[in-house]
């Protein structure tokens, strides 16, 4: 198993993530402020965001294990109760506050 | 700045104080929980500021993924940024010195307000939004740093907290499947995450990479079904 990072590799990681988390924002004002932006930037903007948001939310659920107890019972619920409450309320707030106390719950019940 | 402009700017952005301050807090409470010093979470939403990607962050820090990972990663989780900066490009022609400033700040949160908003009669343009952004930074670090401060002191034990990343992207995924009513790129990054987390678990490659594996199917799956066809219709579009 990989053990977790240490401060100092924290905050060059911290560092190097601000820095290309600028790039990403000042990319089209250094590129496209005299031309129009070629049909790769349309593909990207309407399939790449919601890919990869699903991705994540597999991916925060990766260490489930379903053969043993609690078989990703309180991930599941909790995940369904986050989706249901956001369709309902529209409140992101609600919806992951909500969803995460439900989760806590579980976690400790089952 | 006088006190009109700056009360309309708080004004504006009321729904984000409510918004960063409660996200902002389990933001802070999951970085004390991973083992870190409190003042990280406010250090990130300084220099980082990006909702999604400090919260995949601190999950990769806890991973101990590598600086290349990490890098690779926040690219691809804050890509949508690529094409913000695009709607804005007319308005920020005259914000003048606010605008690095503006351009390092452009959240999801703080875009949407600003391609909503109007300047108030008289205000100079540049800082007014650099106000409503400021604004914007100084609620997300005061969340973080609420968080953090409470994890420190909260008697009970936190375990669980961390699902509220899980939430806020399901969240987000939710509010993307909104607007763009279409359910496929969603259903491949689900299946190339489910086929690379089962890679890691049968072995075939360390569990670091999984992150990485995902994005990589899911972006090459993408290309494929849909590369071709999307070509064509926006030719069609053009010689509309």
């Amino acid at each position: 198993m990989n053990s977790q990072l240490t401060l100092a590799a924290v905050l060059s990681a911290v560092f190097v993530s601000a820095l290309v988390i600028l790039a990403t924002r000042a990319f089209p004002f250094l590129l496209f402020s005299r031309r129009n932006p070629p049909r790769i930037i349309c593909f990207i903007e309407k399939y790449i965001p919601p890919m990869v948001m699903a991705i994540l939310v597999v991916y925060c659920l990766k260490d489930i294990r379903f053969e043993s107890k609690p078989w990703g019972l309180p991930s599941f619920t909790a995940l369904a109760f986050t989706t249901v409450l956001h369709l309902w309320r529209r409140n992101p707030m609600i919806s992951i506050f909500g969803g995460t106390i439900v989760y806590m719950i579980l976690s400790r019940m089952l | 700045m006088n006190k009109a402009y700056f009360t309309s700017a708080v004004k504006t952005t009321l729904p984000v104080f409510f918004g960063y301050i409660a996200i902002g807090i389990p933001f802070g409470l999951i970085i004390v929980n991973a083992g870190y010093p409190a003042w990280v979470a406010p250090v990130m939403s300084a220099v980082m500021y990006a909702g999604a990607g400090q919260y995949i962050a601190v999950g990769l820090f806890a991973a101990g993924a590598s600086l290349g990972t990490i890098a690779l990663t926040e690219l691809l989780v804050n890509i949508r940024h690529i094409v913000y900066g695009l709607s804005l490009i007319t308005k920020f022609k005259n914000v003048g010195k606010w605008k690095p400033y503006l351009i390092f700040a452009l959240t999801d949160e703080t875009y949407s307000i600003l391609t909503g908003c109007d300047v108030p009669e008289g205000a100079d343009a540049g800082k007014y939004y650099g106000t409503i952004a400021l604004l914007d930074q100084a609620y997300w670090i005061a969340g973080s740093a609420i968080g953090a401060a409470a994890g420190k002191l909260i008697p009970f034990s936190l375990t669980g907290v961390d699902f509220a990343l899980t939430a806020l992207f399901a969240v987000l995924l939710i509010e993307q499947l909104e607007k763009s009513r279409d359910f496929l790129p969603p259903v491949i990054g689900a299946a190339a995450a489910v086929a690379a987390v089962l890679l890691a678990r049968f072995g075939v490659m360390p569990s670091g990479n999984i992150l990485i594996a995902a994005l990589a199917f899911g972006i090459a799956a993408l290309i494929l079904i849909r590369g071709r066809s999307f070509g064509k219709t926006s030719d069609a579009e053009v010689r509309k």
